[in-house]
Order: structure tokens, then sequence, then C-alpha cells
């Protein structure tokens, strides 16, 4: 998506002084920045290719139909396991997404907050 | 009913798309009423009279608004994704897409996966952040740092419009489902879904309704469940057996194992795959189910359930498909001259009496009808949220409401949406609503989806470049569907559509991304500055949960 933000943008020194000042910190400390970097990253890659597998399954219904009927054993044909494939991926991207927030984003989430004592 | 084939073959792309196969096809014909079925009335007697008891229990701890429209946040991430999953395993994907696969096979397979592709982005992308920021209802996020009275209300009427349109077709199919399933006259099926969902709401709010659907998700599961089982013993649980015995008894013969003829241009399906994909991260019901969770964690685990549910239970109504294909398709006491007996949906419901007997028959019927009336209590409860919430708490009462008002006025507009979705499901029986579904989704996904992603993720989005979006959004995906196939030519009965497509999303979403665009560029308002200064606040609270409402009050 075009509209996935940018890594962490330094505040203007305008915008920085009407921050409460426990806000400003976690804005500025290191965790959130890296939090921000690695999770709008991560995000990025699991849409862009959430859409190329599921938009390519589309279109290679739309244009290729006879790719998919392609047997690949007595009565099985090629779309079938892709089929599966496509919702198998799914669920194994939304775990992939799970295991890195449970194993990163939720540590550098808590350290962020922490930074709000001075 | 004519044969499942034509039927089929009848439905628009848009028909057949976002869970409307079953209703679409239960509406193009009027359903015939079918004897009364009193194993499955005795069944559906239990499950009212169980989540009477629920609603209740309910009722008794529903004290303030944080209850009503969330059961004060204590749904555990687990419990969240049942209710979630259920929210989305209506009777018309159950029954549809069962349908859709035992008419055409391969085909059926393509509209469950488009469903399911959207809740990887809605985990990607909304989940977590929406917990974060909002409270009850989506348009507490989309106004975080905008103006409160012009975003809740664009917001209000994306829910509203979203919700009516989705209410009918679930109230029309409800209908005509239930005739045929119990044999019960239609305006009292259409009143009896009504009057029940009112009290879940009215009196259990949030609680009650979580309740009522993950009882109803599990016994769906588990019904189906054991359909598949059935069907994969019967073929000696060999997959090609299965696949074999069906292209053997099937009319099409092979032509069902590969695409045949839903996607007729590549725009339409790429149309159809965006407004599936992003519609479902627009949906007020499913959105406000955010909030019933704890926090962020609690919200992405409700996601992953979810998606694992939604995906283990499309496979399984895949199973189901062509095991009617097989038991079903080739037994005469299912058909009669036309195809199958009582119409294309009742695919899945004669399998199982193929496998289950009158006593499993009885079971799945009185789990349709539950699954229904699960489904419109949580529509209704997002309905009644955005008129109590948004415009009443925070547009007419701008923010000043007290919780004992705000939580009176979400029980009158609970009230008030139910006799409106009786009226509308009997004012619309003998239309074709198959394109409503269809609508919704596209709605949702270019009215409600570009405002909440862009409010969270876009510093520069201005309160009136979300309304210029958001209402060109809305606005452009009723004119195309009006214009289009499936209201122009079907409804309307015009031989040529003025649009060509039957999914309007690819322009109406793109419109609402420009509209928002545009509108918030070219705003050089004090306003404007001061909204992109508060997002650095906001920025802080959406990452890591700071400041964010505590979900439960006690």
């Amino acid at each position: 998506m075009s509209s996935m933000p940018s890594s962490a943008q330094p505040l203007s020194a305008q915008e920085a002084a009407q921050l409460p000042p426990d806000v400003l910190r976690i804005y500025q400390s290191a965790a959130f920045t890296e939090l921000r970097a690695r999770r709008n990253r991560l995000a990025l890659i699991l849409t862009v290719a959430m859409c190329a597998i599921y938009y390519g399954f589309v279109l290679a219904i739309a244009f290729a139909p006879q790719l998919l009927a392609i047997k690949t054993g007595e009565v099985i044909t090629l779309g079938i396991p892709v089929g599966l494939g496509v919702i198998l991926a799914s669920i194994a991207l939304t775990a992939i997404y799970v295991r890195y927030a449970n194993s990163q984003f939720d540590r550098l989430s808590a350290e962020a907050r922490r930074s709000a004592q001075a | 009913m004519s044969t499942p084939l034509k039927t089929l073959r009848g439905f628009g792309l848009l028909g057949a798309l976002a869970a409307t196969p079953a209703f679409s096809a239960a509406l193009e014909g009027q359903a015939e009423k079918q004897p009364l079925n009193l194993t499955a009335i005795v069944m559906f007697f239990i499950f009212v009279a169980a989540t009477l008891c629920i609603t209740w229990w309910a009722a008794r701890r529903t004290h303030s608004r944080a209850d009503f429209y969330t059961a004060g946040g204590g749904i555990t991430g687990f419990q969240n994704g049942l209710a979630i999953a259920g929210d989305y395993m209506s009777a018309a994907s159950f029954l549809g897409i069962s349908a859709l696969v035992f008419g055409s096979g391969f085909d059926g397979l393509i509209y469950a996966i488009g469903f399911l592709v959207g809740w990887p982005v809605i985990m990607f992308m909304i989940a977590e952040r929406l917990r974060n920021l909002g409270k009850f209802t989506f348009a507490d996020v989309a106004s975080y740092r905008l103006g409160q009275k012009p975003i809740r209300t664009l917001s209000a009427a994306g829910t509203l419009v979203t919700v009516s349109f989705y209410l009918i077709a679930q109230m029309v199919g409800a209908g005509q489902l239930i005739k045929l399933l119990f044999g019960l006259d239609y305006n009292i099926a259409v009143m009896i879904v009504g009057v029940l969902m009112i009290v879940y709401v009215t009196f259990g709010g949030m609680l009650a309704t979580t309740w009522v659907q993950i009882i109803k998700a599990v016994l769906l599961l588990g019904g189906a469940s054991f359909m598949a089982f059935m069907v994969m013993r019967s073929v000696g649980f060999s997959v090609d057996e299965l696949f074999r015995s069906a292209i053997a008894a099937h009319t099409d013969g092979e032509a069902i194992m590969a695409p045949g003829k839903f996607v007729k241009d590549p725009v339409s399906a790429v149309s159809l795959g965006i407004a599936l994909m992003f519609g479902t991260a627009g949906l007020p019901h499913i959105l406000m189910r955010f909030f019933t969770v704890k926090d962020a964690v609690e919200a992405r685990k409700s996601v992953l359930y979810a998606t694992g549910l939604v995906g283990y239970f499309y496979l399984l109504t895949f199973i189901i498909g062509f095991g009617a294909i097989v038991l079903v398709g080739t037994n005469a006491l299912y058909l009669d001259g036309a195809g199958l007996r009582g119409g294309s949906n009742m695919a899945a419901v004669h399998l199982a009496h193929a496998v289950g007997g009158d006593l499993f028959l009885g079971f799945i019927s009185a789990v349709a009808f539950a699954t229904i009336l699960a489904v419109v209590a949580g529509l209704t409860l997002s309905g009644a949220a955005a008129v109590s919430h948004d415009l009443y708490a925070n547009v007419f009462k701008r923010g000043t409401a007290n919780d004992v008002d705000e939580l009176r006025v979400s029980r009158y507009a609970t009230i008030a949406l139910g006799i409106l979705a009786i009226g509308l499901g009997i004012a619309f029986e003998k239309q074709n609503v198959a394109f409503m579904v269809g609508l919704a989704f596209a709605v949702a996904a270019s009215a409600n989806f570009p405002i909440i992603l862009l409010s969270m993720l876009w510093r520069g989005l201005t309160t009136r470049g979300a309304v210029i979006g958001g209402s060109l959004g809305l606005f452009t995906a009723v004119l195309l569907t009006v214009l289009g196939p499936a209201v122009w030519v079907k409804v309307l009965g015009h031989v040529e559509p003025i649009f060509p497509y039957d999914a309007p999303a690819i322009f109406s979403m793109t419109v609402a991304f420009i509209g928002c665009w545009l509108g918030s560029i070219t705003d050089r308002s004090e306003q404007a500055r001061i909204e992109a200064m508060r997002y650095g606040e906001q920025l802080v609270r959406s990452e890591t949960g700071y400041g964010a409402a505590a979900a439960s009050n006690h």
C-alpha cells in the first residue's frame, strides 16, 4: 500500500513543544523508532506477499484458467493445491506476524512505554 | 427453484459475491415452503432457550456503556476469535459456498478464498492500532485527532449504510431459508429473527451477542466437521477417490476441477477481490469486536484464531460441497424434476440428512437458523452504537452525554433498528437482493476502510480530506452498483447496464483514496495544521498502547 508510513520522522520543534513530556520521551526513544521501523517493514512485506499471492491467484483464474486445469495427478488439477495453498498462506502469514509481534514488538513496545518516565 | 446449475448461472459476479450465493439463489426464485420440520424446531427451541438464559445472565452484568458496546472489555482473544469467525460464518457462507461447490466445483473455492484474505490485511494494518486508539466504535479511531462532528457523522453514515444493506440481505435470506428449512411462513420467520435479535441486544448487549455468536460458531464448526468427516469416510479417506466420484457424478464432469464461468473478465475479478479483501477490514460489526478485548495483544490473538477458524471452515465447506455432489446429487431422495429438492442452497442440508439422518438434519437446520440470529444481532449492535455513541453522544450532545442517557439511546436505537430490519425484510421479500451484501462490502471498502487506514497511518490526513474521500467513496460505490448489471439490469429491468462491472470497489476505493489525499493536501486551514500536530501523540498511543483506555472499567 502506498499509504504505509515512512519510518519515524523527526518532530518539528513546534510539534515537540506541544507534546506532553512523557509522550515526547516515548516518541524520541530508540525503542519506539526501532518498533516502528521493524513493524512497518514486516507489515509491508507481509501485505505485499498476501496481495501478490491472492491477486496472482485471481489473475491466473482470469487470464490463464487452463493453467489451473493442468492435471497434477490422476484427477487432481493444479488449481486444487494452489487454492488450498492460498488458504494456508493466509493463515501462515498471519501466524508469522504474530510470531514477530510476540517475540520482538511487545518487548520494544514495553521498552518504549517505560521511557515515559524521565 | 430452478436447477442448481441454472440458478448459479443466473448469478452476476456480484450476485455470487459475499455471503450472497445462498441468499441470491434463495432469492432469485421464491423458496418453496417445506413441510413443518419438527426435529429442527425442537432443536432450535433448545438453542433459543439457552441463548435467552445467556441473555438474562448477560443483562445482569450490563450496566454501563462499556458493558453494552464492548462487554466491558472482558472477552479473551480466543473467545473473540471464535466470535469474529462466527460473524463471518453466516448461514450464507455455509449454505452458499457449499452450494457453489456443489454447483460448479472449483469456482466455490475462489469465493471462499476471497472471504479469507481480508483477515491477514486486518492483522497487518489495523487490528492492534484499532484496539489502542478506539473505545467503542471505529469512528473513535477515525476521529481521534480529526473533527468530531464531521468524521463521526460520516462514519455513522458508512456504518448504517453497510449495516442496512447487510441486514436486508440477512433478513430476506433468513425468511427464505427458514421457510425452506422449517416450513414456517416467511413473515413469521422474519419476525422471529427480528424479535429475538432485539431481545439479545437490548438486554444482553455485547456480552450476550458475543456468547450467542460463540455458541453458534462451536455448533456450526462441530456440525460441519462431522459432515466433512463422514464425507471423507464414505470415500475411504482418499481425496483422489472423492474427486473421482464427484467427476463421475456431476453433469459437468471434469470441468468442476478447474475455474469455470464465474470470472468473466480481469477487471471484475480484481475488483471483486478488492471488495472482499478490504471490505472485510471496513465492516463495522467486525471492527467493533476488537474493542471487546483487553489490549492489542489479545486483539492480535483474536485475528489469528479467527483466520485459522475461518480458513478451516472454508476447507470444510469445500469438502462438504464435493461430498454433496457424490452423496446428494446421485440420490433420488434429494432430487425432484428440476434438480435439488428445495433449491440449490439445500446441498449442505440434504448432505446432513444423507450422513446423519433426520436427527442431524434437524441439528443442521437449527444451526443455520441460529447462525442468522447471531449475525443479525452483531450487525444491529454495531448500527445501534453508531447511532447512540457517534451521532447522539458525540455529534448531537457534543460529547457531554452521560452514561445512563447514552445507554438508553443505544437500547432505543437497537429496538428501532430491529423493527426497521423486520420491516425491510418483509418489504424486500419478493425483491432480488442478491447485490446487497456485495454492496455492503463495496461501501465498507470504499467509505470506511480508507478513512480508518489513513487516519492511523498518514499524518497528512485532514478532516476535510477524510470527509471528501469518504463521501466520494460511499457515493461512488452505491452509484456504480445501481448503474451496474446487478441492479440496473436484474432489479430495474433495463437491457444494458450503464456501468459494465458488477463489482465497483476497484473504482470506488481508488476514488476514496484520491479524494482523501487531494482534499488533505489542498487543505491550508488552521485546523488542518493542528490536526497534523496531534499526529505524534496519536502515533505513540497507536503503536505502543500508551494511554489507551484500559478496556475494562471494573
